[in-house]
């Protein structure tokens, strides 16, 4: 199933690797934040509402 | 109906928060389809070897970087003439999305012209033209993070993203325009013949869709966060108020 890259190996699997990893890495970073925003505008609200 | 209430934060987020799932689902299928078939089940290219692999990564993320900024500077227009919010938030979320893509356009086009020119980088017209992009993109983003006064900042950002829009044209059409390069000319054209062969057109397709698909679902994402921050301070500043 897995292609032989033959010399090319390291250039392809590098590649996506590097792809991966940035765009993994971006989602992942930009799903935290918008949990922890979230999270943080709920208890702001939540404070205002009970002060009223 | 008119597009224009989407401009309201209120219906964005009701809009968005409904679409996000689907996008998200959408992107993946697209992606983990596209990357399996091309980096699998196509065959090697007879001059190119097994490095044309990386066209599945390299082409959509390209393609992504340069309509990344001209959705931004749709956005900054809007910003400019209509005054609505959401669109100068949606042109900020968008930036290190685009400006990632970019990096992965220099990065995959440089482990792929290593073997293939023989160097990982040459001041080539729309090499060049790439890595100003890439400038603009870092630009944007500070120049956002550096003014406290959010519709100042819109204003600036907006200005900034008219001029590297230039740039970004040109990253486009560099190879029509200089042919001194060594970029090759588009894989995609509308004219069949100079498309790359049936074998890796359908995978470079589903690959440039789940790009397409993974920026959407991450600049709604992200102008989500944006609008919650901006509500955020609003009420810290009538807070602060007393």
């Amino acid at each position: 199933m897995t292609p032989d890259l033959g010399p090319y190996a390291g250039t392809v699997l590098g590649a996506y690797g590097v792809t991966l990893l940035l765009l993994g890495g971006l989602v992942l970073v930009s799903v935290l934040r918008a949990g922890r925003v979230r999270r943080a505008l709920a208890r702001l609200e939540a404070g205002r509402a009970r002060d009223g | 109906m008119s597009l224009w209430r989407y401009a309201n934060p209120a219906e964005f987020m009701r809009v968005s928060g409904a679409a996000l799932p689907a996008c998200w689902a959408l992107a993946a299928a697209a992606l983990g389809a596209g990357l399996a078939w091309g980096f699998f089940l196509t065959p090697d290219d007879y001059q190119q070897g097994a490095t044309v692999k990386i066209l599945f990564l390299h082409v959509p993320a390209a393609l992504m970087a340069i309509n990344a900024w001209l959705m931004m500077l749709v956005a900054s227009l809007i910003w400019f003439i209509r005054r609505h919010h959401v669109s100068a938030l949606a042109a900020r979320a968008a930036a290190p999305v685009g400006a990632t893509m970019t990096v992965v356009a220099l990065a995959t086009g440089a482990l792929w012209g290593q073997p293939m020119w023989g160097t990982w980088w040459v001041w080539d017209p729309r090499l060049t033209s790439f890595f100003i992009l890439f400038v603009f993109y870092l630009g944007y983003i500070a120049l956002w993070e550096a003014i406290d006064d959010p519709d100042k900042a819109a204003d600036l950002t907006a200005i900034t993203c008219v001029v590297g829009s230039v740039f970004a044209l040109l990253s486009r059409y560099a190879v029509f325009f200089w042919s001194q390069g060594l970029h090759q000319g588009p894989s995609l054209s509308l004219d069949r013949q100079e498309n790359v062969h049936d074998v890796f057109y359908w995978p470079l397709v589903l690959c440039i869709a789940g790009f397409v698909l993974l920026f959407v679902s991450l600049v709604l994402l992200r102008t989500r966060t944006e609008i919650r921050l901006r509500r955020m301070r609003a009420l810290e500043a009538i807070e602060a108020r007393g």
